[in-house]
C-alpha cells in the first residue's frame, strides 16, 4: 500500500495518477452525476444569477449592461430595507431562543429516562411538517374569528387589534412558530453532543470543587463547541434565508430577503433586476457568514476522519 | 424526579398542540369554529369537512403530485447520492475534499437565487409546470443531505471488506454492488426518510414552477384552500391534519433512525 503518503507531482503529473489508474477512475466516475447535477443545477444559475444582476430588463428580456445600478436601486428600495431589517430581526431572535432554550432542553434531559423514544417522537414532529404546513396551522390559531391564540391574547388585553394585520405581531408571530419548529430539534442535536462527554470529567471537577455554572462554562460549553458552531452556522442561514414561514403565516404582506426577491422576479415584474441583485446579495451575505464562522470561529469542516 | 417529568410533559405537549388543536378544529362544527370563547374540548362534531376536502379534485390531486415529486426526488438522490457517497467515503482519489465542498456547499445555497435563471432555463427546454422542474430542483437541494447522512454511515462499516473482497478478485465497483449495497440498506433508508421528508416539505420550487392543480404538490394548495367566498378554516384544518398524518406515523415508528441519522454528521463530523 503505497498510495497514500505519495509525494505531489507538479504539472501534469496528477492527470496520469488519477485518471490512469482504475480505482481512481472508477471514484470519479462514480461522483460524476452528483457533481454534475450539482454544478448544472446549482452553482451555473448562481453564476447567471449574477450575470442577471448587472443587466436592467424583464423576465423574458436581458437588457443592457447596468454595473451595479441594480444595487444601488435594491439598497434604496424600501421594500428591500424592510425586507433585510425583518431577516435580521428575525434571525437574531429565532436562534438566540432556539439555542439558550434547546440548551436548556438538552442539559435537563440528558440522562436515561424511560418513554425517552416517545418525547424524541414526539417532539420530532415539529420538525417534520412542512414549514408551511406548520405556518397555516398556526395561522389558524392567530386568526382574528376562529384562532384560539388571537383569543387568549385579546382576552389577557395584549393585543387590540386582529393580529394577522399588525406587521410587528406577525414578525412575534414567526419568531414563535420557528422556535416551537426548531428548538426541539436543536435540543437533540446538542443532547446528541452532550452525551459524547464522558461523566468522569465532571465527577473530577466536582471533587476539586466546581460548582453547577463552573462546569458548564468550563468543561460542557468548550466540549460542545464543535456540535454548536454546526448547529449555529446551519440555523443562522436557514433563518436569514427563510421565505416560506414569512410568506405563508404573514399572508404574502410579511417582508423578508427572500420574499422581496420572490416577489420582484416572479409577482411583480418591474422590480425584477433590483431581484436579482438582492438573490446575489443574500448569497454573497450567506457565503461571507459561513466564511466568518469557518475561519473566525474555526469551526469543523474536516471531511478526513 | 417529579419536576423531571412534569417538565418532559411540558415539553412534549407543547411540540403537539398545535396539531391537536387544529385537528379538533377540523371535526367540528362551523359554528363551533367561530364560538367566543372557544371551545377546549369539541362539543358539535361533524365529519363536513374531511368530507369536503376529500371531495375536492384539486386537493387529492395534490395529494397524488407531492406523492409522485417528493418520491421521485428521494429516488433519485438516493440512487446517485449513495454512489457518490460511497466513493468520498471508501476510495481514495485526490480531488476528494474539493468536491464533497461544492457538493454540501449548495445546502447553504439561497433557494430564491436560482429561481430566476431557472425559470428561464427551465422554460426554454419546456419544463415549466410539469413534474420535472420541481424534481430537478428539489434533487439538488436534496443531495447535500442524503450524501452528507451516506458518507457518515459508509465511513462506519468495517475497513477491510474492501480488502477481502479485492482478495477474492474483484473491482472496485464488484465490491461495492456485491459487498456494500446489501450492507448499506439501514443507511439508505435513514436517508430516504429524511430525504422524502424535506423533498415533501418544498414549497418555493413548487410555487416558482408549478401552476396548475395537476402538478400542484399540497404545499401550494393547502395555505389557499379557498371554500366559496373566503378561506375554509374547518377544511384547511381537516387538509392540513391529512398531510401531517404519514410524517407523524414515519416519524413515530423511525424517530431513532431519524435522530442517530441528523446526530452522526453533526456530532463525528
Amino acid at each position: 500500500m503505497t498510495t497514500a503518503a505519495k509525494p505531489r507531482r507538479r504539472g501534469g503529473g496528477w492527470l496520469k495518477e488519477e485518471f490512469g489508474n482504475p480505482e481512481r477512475r472508477t471514484a470519479y466516475l462514480m461522483v460524476l452525476p452528483v457533481f454534475v447535477i450539482v454544478l448544472a443545477v446549482a452553482f451555473y444559475p448562481v453564476a447567471d444569477a449574477i450575470w442577471l444582476s448587472l443587466h436592467g430588463g424583464t423576465p423574458t428580456i436581458t437588457g443592457s449592461f447596468v454595473g451595479v445600478q441594480n444595487y444601488v436601486n435594491m439598497f434604496q428600495n424600501s421594500d428591500f430595507q424592510s425586507g433585510l431589517v425583518n431577516t435580521i430581526i428575525f434571525t437574531v431572535a429565532s436562534v438566540t431562543i432556539e439555542l439558550v432554550v434547546g440548551m436548556a432542553i438538552a442539559l435537563a434531559i440528558n440522562r436515561s429516562f424511560r418513554g425517552r423514544g416517545l418525547v424524541r417522537a414526539a417532539v420530532l414532529i415539529p420538525w417534520a411538517f412542512p414549514t408551511v404546513i406548520s405556518a397555516t396551522m398556526w395561522r389558524l390559531m392567530f386568526q382574528d374569528q376562529v384562532g384560539v391564540i388571537s383569543y387568549v391574547a385579546h382576552a389577557l388585553g395584549l393585543v387590540s387589534h386582529p393580529i394577522l394585520s399588525d406587521q410587528t405581531l406577525l414578525m412575534i408571530a414567526c419568531v414563535i412558530v420557528d422556535a416551537w419548529k426548531t428548538t426541539p430539534f436543536m435540543a437533540l442535536l446538542l443532547l446528541a453532543g452532550l452525551q459524547t462527554i464522558p461523566g468522569d470529567v465532571y465527577e473530577a471537577a466536582r471533587v476539586d470543587g466546581a460548582n453547577a455554572i463552573q462546569r458548564f462554562i468550563r468543561i460542557t460549553l468548550p466540549l460542545l463547541k464543535p456540535t454548536m458552531l454546526v448547529a449555529l452556522l446551519f440555523r443562522i442561514l436557514d433563518a436569514y434565508r427563510v421565505f416560506d414561514l414569512f410568506w405563508v403565516l404573514g399572508g404574502q404582506q410579511l417582508e423578508s430577503l427572500s420574499t422581496f426577491v420572490y416577489q420582484s422576479v416572479r409577482v411583480s415584474q418591474l422590480q425584477f433586476p433590483e431581484g436579482n441583485a438582492a438573490a446575489v446579495f443574500i448569497f454573497i451575505s450567506a457565503l461571507l457568514i459561513a466564511l466568518f464562522f469557518i475561519r473566525v470561529l474555526g469551526m469543523q469542516t474536516s471531511t478526513e476522519e | 424526579m417529579v419536576l423531571f417529568y412534569l417538565f418532559v410533559t411540558l415539553f412534549v405537549l407543547v411540540s403537539v398542540a398545535p396539531l391537536l388543536w387544529v385537528f379538533k378544529m377540523s371535526i367540528v362544527t362551523k359554528t363551533e369554529l367561530f364560538a367566543s370563547p372557544p371551545t377546549f374540548l369539541p362539543q358539535h362534531t361533524t365529519g363536513s369537512h374531511w368530507h369536503t376536502i376529500f371531495a375536492n379534485r384539486d386537493f387529492l390531486l395534490a395529494l397524488r403530485n407531492s406523492v409522485i415529486i417528493a418520491g421521485i426526488t428521494t429516488i433519485v438522490c438516493l440512487f446517485f447520492g449513495s454512489i457518490a457517497a460511497y466513493a468520498i467515503a471508501r476510495l481514495r482519489f485526490r480531488f476528494k475534499s474539493t468536491v464533497l465542498t461544492f457538493i454540501l456547499a449548495v445546502a447553504f445555497f439561497p433557494q430564491v437565487a436560482i429561481i430566476a435563471p431557472l425559470f428561464k432555463q427551465f422554460s426554454d427546454i419546456g419544463l415549466i409546470n410539469t413534474y420535472w422542474a420541481a424534481i430537478i430542483a428539489d434533487t439538488v437541494f436534496a443531495l447535500p443531505l442524503t450524501v452528507w447522512l451516506l458518507v457518515a454511515f459508509f465511513k462506519e462499516l468495517p475497513k477491510d471488506l474492501e480488502e477481502a473482497a479485492r482478495v477474492d478478485g474483484a473491482t472496485t465497483l464488484q465490491a461495492f454492488r456485491k459487498v456494500i449495497v446489501p450492507l448499506a440498506a439501514p443507511g439508505v433508508f435513514t436517508a430516504a426518510i429524511l430525504t422524502f421528508i424535506q423533498a415533501w416539505g418544498d414549497y418555493l420550487f413548487a410555487l416558482t414552477f408549478l401552476f396548475t392543480a395537476s402538478t400542484q404538490p399540497v404545499t401550494v394548495v393547502i395555505p389557499n384552500f379557498a371554500g366559496i367566498h373566503t378561506i375554509d378554516y374547518g377544511a384547511q384544518a381537516a387538509a392540513a391534519v391529512v398531510v401531517t398524518v404519514p410524517l407523524v406515523i414515519l416519524v413515530l415508528i423511525f424517530q431513532r433512525r431519524i435522530v442517530s441519522g441528523l446526530t452522526a454528521g453533526a456530532v463525528k463530523g
